[in-house]
């Protein structure tokens, strides 16, 4: 569902860009509202959720599908929690559908996807493995990174059970906007895939906005 | 029901009540046959590394890998580094689910007439989110180590925009899949309701487990050769078992 968001990026209390190939990892508080925004076009936000009381409690995928009864993200999804409590509200989104199945690339998994010999390109669970690291104080570790949402990447499923990878919905200036219902920690990988037609081969950056209650 | 290398050896057989939970290491080159003993049945299925418990269960590789939204024969179940825990070398119901993910202690309250360990002793309904616990907890696991779960004999569809669907009725009486594990697997399963499942009553569904030696994988093997990608992943097998698994 396409709704375009009423705020203004002049008002926004934060932006970053962030470039292909990093991560970012901020808290955000209820109330507040993310944008991520979708610079150059098919990009995708490989992101991951957290309560930042307490960071076991976390975006679940399976539980936030099931509940809404499907597949795909859009303005109206409310994002929940591996304890069934919700995180965030998808508020606006200028893209229509965003990919719950996918999940991020891995050094491991390209190796299958592409070749063997891929194995030491960069990928967005570097990327994460690499945020946890370095943000010691939120106490995550590899078993933290889960399944995760893959924002302004399309990967229909067919009625017989297919999974098809079809080229990006999302274009220039594209962007998806949610507001926090609790205190949340977000992980981003702005993914770096050089392997997958679905960014024409060419990742690119994306920008963060946060504006307060 | 299939007969599945009758030739090999049957090492064990036993099988799982409704609405409980087990575990088992499997051994590499050896056959998982999980048989839905009446129909109706689900089986929550969760895979580790016992050598390296981070090593798990990855849905979305194991989805996208196979450019496939369901799991049946030919498709191999990937963990997150890129090897395969086994592979479904039978099936005889064409579709597994690996999406709805699991009964909740709030779903089942929800949804059911809840029944305590004091009023009903084994009876009880117990969610997939307590049987997971208790499994994971036995081999030092907890809930930051579990992940979207394979639910056997389910089927839950979608239409063009998303929509899914539970599919009703879709495991007949002795329904069974046959995993060939291809390295030594950490297997946590429970057999709880679908958490999709829209029966009011907590289904009581037994399962009947047997465990086979498995015949070796020839170059023309069906799930190796399924697709290029599975080609490699049993390549990743073979790297990972040069050095006897520790690599």
């Amino acid at each position: 569902m396409i709704v375009t968001s009423q705020l203004a990026a002049e008002s926004a209390s934060y932006r970053k860009v962030v470039t292909a190939g990093d991560f970012w990892m901020e808290p955000l508080k209820t109330g507040q509202t993310l944008r991520i925004l979708d610079l150059e076009g098919n990009q995708a936000a490989d992101t991951l959720f957290y309560s930042l009381a307490d960071p076991h409690e976390r975006y679940s995928a399976m539980d936030t599908i099931r509940e809404q009864g499907n597949l795909y993200l859009t303005a109206g999804s409310t994002l929940l929690s591996n304890r069934g409590n919700p995180l965030l509200d998808i508020v606006a989104d200028t893209c229509g559908r965003h990919d719950t199945l996918g999940g991020a690339c891995a050094a491991e998994s390209n190796t299958v996807r592409y070749a063997l010999e891929k194995k030491c390109m960069h990928a967005c669970r570097d990327s994460w493995m690499l945020a946890v690291s370095r943000r010691e104080e939120f106490g995550l570790g590899k078993r933290d990174i889960t399944h995760n949402i893959n924002f302004f990447m399309n990967v229909p499923v067919t009625p017989e059970g297919g999974l098809t990878f079809e080229d990006g919905i999302s274009d220039a200036g594209k962007y998806v906007e949610l507001i926090a219902r609790m205190d949340v920690l977000v992980l981003i990988s702005n993914c770096p895939q050089l392997n997958n037609p679905c960014n024409a081969y060419n990742p690119t950056p994306i920008e963060i906005l946060i504006w307060d209650a | 029901m299939a007969e599945i290398f009758p030739d090999q050896e049957m090492m064990y057989e036993d099988r799982v009540e409704g609405g409980s939970h087990w575990s088992l290491i499997m051994r590499r080159g050896t056959v998982l046959r999980v048989s839905d003993i009446e129909g109706g049945g689900n089986v929550g299925m969760l895979l580790y590394n016992p050598l390296d418990k981070l090593e798990r269960y990855n849905a979305p590789d194991t989805l996208k890998c196979q450019h496939t939204f369901k799991l049946t024969r030919g498709h191999c179940l990937y963990s997150d580094m890129g090897r395969i825990f086994c592979s479904i070398i039978e099936d005889s119901l064409g579709w597994h689910d690996t999406v709805g993910g699991n009964l909740s202690e709030r779903g089942l309250r929800e949804k059911y007439t809840v029944r305590t360990y004091q009023e009903a002793r084994n009876d009880w309904t117990l969610s997939g989110e307590h049987c997971f616990a208790v499994e994971l907890a036995k081999h030092g696991l907890g809930e930051r180590d579990l992940t979207a779960n394979l639910n056997l004999f389910s089927k839950v569809v979608t239409d063009e925009d998303g929509k899914m669907q539970y599919v009703p009725g879709h495991s007949v009486a002795r329904s069974s899949v046959d995993l060939r594990f291809e390295m030594d697997t950490l297997v946590i399963l429970h057999t709880c309701p679908h958490p999709m499942n829209p029966d009011s009553q907590y289904l009581r569904k037994p399962i009947a487990y047997q465990i086979r030696k498995a015949a070796p994988v020839a170059e023309n093997d069906f799930c190796m050769n399924y697709r290029p990608e599975n080609l490699r992943g049993f390549q990743n097998n073979a790297i990972y078992h040069l050095t006897g698994g520790y690599l």
